[in-house]
């Protein structure tokens, strides 16, 4: 990984989520909120993809930016009366300071843990073909049980958030 | 067509290890800490919620790229399981948007600190 | 019988306008063009001879002077840099190549579409459409740019100013991205992922939240109507669209575009064919996609003044209207590509080249979907959601069911290829026309119950009379 591009495209990503994640955080407005959340989404994508996970990255694209995002605008916009202006309850400061520490932490451990990775040559093409088929294989080879469950998983969203917010004629909710 | 190659020049010295990346996946899932634990608004929080799972997949696939096998084969269960927390959360936020809808029909607010009837 | 040539227009119609105004009516023939003409093309047609026996003699073959399959040239000179520089050199060379290509692409696409969109239009609808502004009309579309790009962009008061700006640019990002994956020539893709066809369908789920980001920020009731059914209408086409894709990717075994049309290339047959519900359903959510007739209820601009882009003027406006187009013009390559063989002709490609024959694929398909736009009348909402839930996500499963079963027994039979796959052809058309009318008639459509032609209430003597023909009162 040692190639101008993903340098240059790995600090350029990470600065970009890094900095929408803080925008998050730090906007006046839910919306304003939501599209910053956006491009944490799509810099997590290009993440994906310096490290050649093709599939991984697309399928983020589909699914969060796609598809959860549209979730949440039509949450803020259901909610009209809520207020939208991102405001921090009494738990910011211990929050914050939790989430320092455990951010303190979790780079100790990462930079001091020898990892054992591959480095250098070792890194270079790999034997199988494409990322997709690899996953394929893998979630209908040793995976498959998770994988039924999984569809069982989404089934059961499905039919509970359409069960949640379904009113009867009478107007009763459920 | 050869997976993992870089087609670019390298530099001396400098290149972007596994460490990198674990810190700032580590540095996203606090941050994603901080929005949980510190919103007032429901939704807030499940924003939240989601940059702390995009975190948990970034280290996923951090791990799968930097790692093989003992027989040297490469593996991709990392990516598998990426698949699977990205099919939860989508359900996940499914389910938890509703719930939120729901509750702001009740109570016209979705502001934690006022939904507090099991409170003692 | 004097044959009449596009360069002697004569209006014989008495000018009606007053004294002061410049004519524009009768232009005599200009000397001389006619022979030149004729010159051109014998000249054209000698040059195409000649190629042919070039080509036909194989000397032309992998070489980079092959201007079939530009990705010769372009691959010859990444290697000659490679000897040469850095590796990077090479890179950002053909990323260049690329890049300039497909935005020059998309730049003619957009100053040639309007025009040729509303003379299409025009000769639909029996009228001769935009002949003013330069010769036939083919300045309209840079001065109808000049018009908007000096109109006063208004921001309406209540308007979020960052999400209200947002929106414009957002729109076009998918535009420019999708062109990237599309394969012109068996060594002409700009990015041939491994996941072509999913980064399809995930570029094209990235418009619809600009466009409701568009409808809320402006603060307008009507828009915001307008992205709400927009959305609700994307997001429910995008569910036909993937599975008549994943129909598509089983059966080719590969989710790479040049694959794809690689395969459609060597077995001779076309997923046009070999799936025709799949190119329906394909077609029919694109045009979802895009939001045009008969699924435009986003912009009805009979209806809701013009929806989710009602606050948007001058260059915005502009924008959204150029990607629409520009989006039609994609959704013609993916048509193209994925169910019409891409760049291959069943042998055709080694004579003419192959983006050539993409690009008349590519103006077919869009000269379908400026018919479907001046024939079809608009649908209504609910008609298409259900339309969308209860019949095309259905039969697009089962669908997908039986290609599934088709591609596992294609994959381990051994016989040559055309005898299963026209087998499938047969099968799936006949299986799709079973199913559509069955189906239809379990969601409650009986063609034959109702009369097969409207009449239209003037044309009996005013609605009383229609409404004693039709058996009221």
């Amino acid at each position: 990984m040692e190639s101008l591009g993903i340098i240059a495209g790995f600090w350029l990503l990470a600065g970009v989520t890094i900095g929408a994640s803080l925008a998050v955080f730090a906007v006046r407005n839910l919306l304003h909120a939501v599209v910053f959340l956006i491009l944490a989404f799509v810099g997590m994508a290009g993440l994906f993809i310096t490290l050649s996970a093709d599939f991984l990255a697309v399928a983020q694209l589909l699914i969060y930016a796609g598809a959860i995002s549209v979730l949440l605008v039509f949450a803020v916009m259901l909610t009209p009366l809520a207020n939208r202006d991102n405001s921090n309850s009494l738990y910011v400061l211990p929050g914050g300071a939790f989430a320092l520490a455990f951010a303190t932490i979790i780079a100790f451990v990462a930079i001091e843990v020898d990892w054992h990775q591959l480095r250098g040559d070792a890194l270079g093409a790999r034997s199988f073909s494409t990322t997709v088929a690899e996953v394929g294989s893998a979630l209908l080879g040793p995976h498959v049980l998770a994988f039924e469950i999984a569809s069982v998983l989404l089934l059961a969203a499905l039919v509970g958030a359409i069960v949640l917010v379904h009113e009867d004629e009478t107007g009763e909710a459920a | 067509m050869s997976l993992f190659a870089s087609p670019l020049a390298t530099v001396d010295g400098l290149s972007v290890t596994l460490e990198h990346y674990l810190v700032v996946a580590g540095i996203v899932f606090s941050i994603g800490i901080a929005i949980a634990l510190s919103k007032r608004n429901a939704i807030a929080v499940l924003m939240g919620v989601e940059l702390m799972l995009n975190a948990v997949n970034l280290t996923f696939v951090a791990f799968t790229r930097f790692s093989e096998n003992a027989d040297g084969t490469s593996v991709l269960t990392g990516h598998v399981f990426v698949v699977f927390v990205l099919t939860v959360a989508a359900a996940e936020a499914a389910v938890a948007l509703a719930m939120a809808v729901l509750v702001y029909r009740r109570r016209e607010t979705v502001d934690l600190d006022r939904l507090n009837l099991l409170r003692w | 019988m004097r044959l009449r040539l596009p360069f002697d227009t004569q209006i014989d119609a008495p000018s009606r306008f007053p004294t002061g105004i410049r004519q524009v009516i009768a232009r005599p023939p200009i000397p001389g063009l006619k022979l030149a003409f004729i010159v051109l093309n014998v000249i054209g047609l000698g040059l195409n001879v000649a190629i042919g026996f070039v080509v036909a003699s194989g000397a032309l073959d992998d070489e980079w002077y092959d201007f079939r399959d530009l990705g010769l040239a372009v691959g010859q000179l990444r290697e000659g840099l490679d000897d040469r520089f850095d590796p990077a050199v090479s890179y950002v060379v053909t990323m260049l190549i690329g890049g300039v290509g497909i935005l020059s692409l998309i730049g003619v696409i957009l100053i040639l579409l309007p025009w040729v969109e509303r003379r299409l239009l025009a000769r639909f609808q029996v009228r001769r459409g935009p002949n003013r502004v330069g010769p036939f009309g083919l300045l309209q579309p840079l001065a109808d740019a000049f018009k908007l790009m000096q109109k006063e962009t208004v921001v309406p008061r209540g308007a979020d100013r960052f999400i209200y700006f947002l929106p414009p640019v957002l729109v076009f990002i998918p535009l420019m991205l999708v062109w990237g994956v599309v394969p012109w020539a068996p060594n002409m893709t700009y990015v041939d992922t491994n996941v072509g066809v999913l980064y399809l369908i995930a570029v094209g789920s990235l418009s619809t939240l600009a466009i409701f980001l568009a409808g809320w920020s402006s603060n307008n009731h009507y828009a915001l109507l307008g992205a709400m059914r927009t959305v609700a209408m994307m997001i429910s086409y995008e569910i036909p669209l993937s599975i008549s894709l994943l129909a598509v990717v089983l059966l080719a075994r590969s989710m790479q575009l040049s694959e794809i049309v690689a395969w459609q290339a060597d077995h001779h047959a076309w997923f046009a064919f070999l799936m025709p519900f799949g190119l329906f359903t394909f077609f029919f959510s694109s045009t979802a996609e895009l939001n045009r007739t008969p699924n435009d209820i986003a912009e009805a601009e009979s209806e809701i003044v013009a929806g989710f882009h009602t606050e948007y003027s001058g260059m915005k406006a502009g924008l959204y209207l150029a990607v629409e187009l520009g989006h039609a013009v994609a959704t013609g390559a993916f048509v193209s590509t994925l169910f019409l063989g891409g760049w291959s002709m069943f042998g055709l490609e080694q004579w003419v080249p192959p983006y050539v024959i993409l690009g008349v694929k590519i103006g077919l398909i869009y000269f379908v979907l400026v018919w479907l736009r001046s024939t079809l009348p608009r649908f209504r909402l609910d008609q298409l959601m259900a339309f969308a839930w209860k019949f095309l996500i259905p039969l697009s499963i089962i669908y997908v069911l039986v290609v599934a079963v088709e591609a596992s027994i294609f994959a381990r039979w051994d016989v040559p290829g055309l005898i299963p796959l026209a087998a499938y052809a047969v099968f799936n058309t006949a299986l799709a026309w079973v199913l559509v009318r069955r189906w239809s008639g379990l969601m409650g459509y009986h063609p034959g119950s109702e009369p097969l032609r409207p009449v239209m209430a003037t044309g009996v003597g005013g609605l009383r009379a229609a409404r004693q023909l039709r058996g009221e009162a």
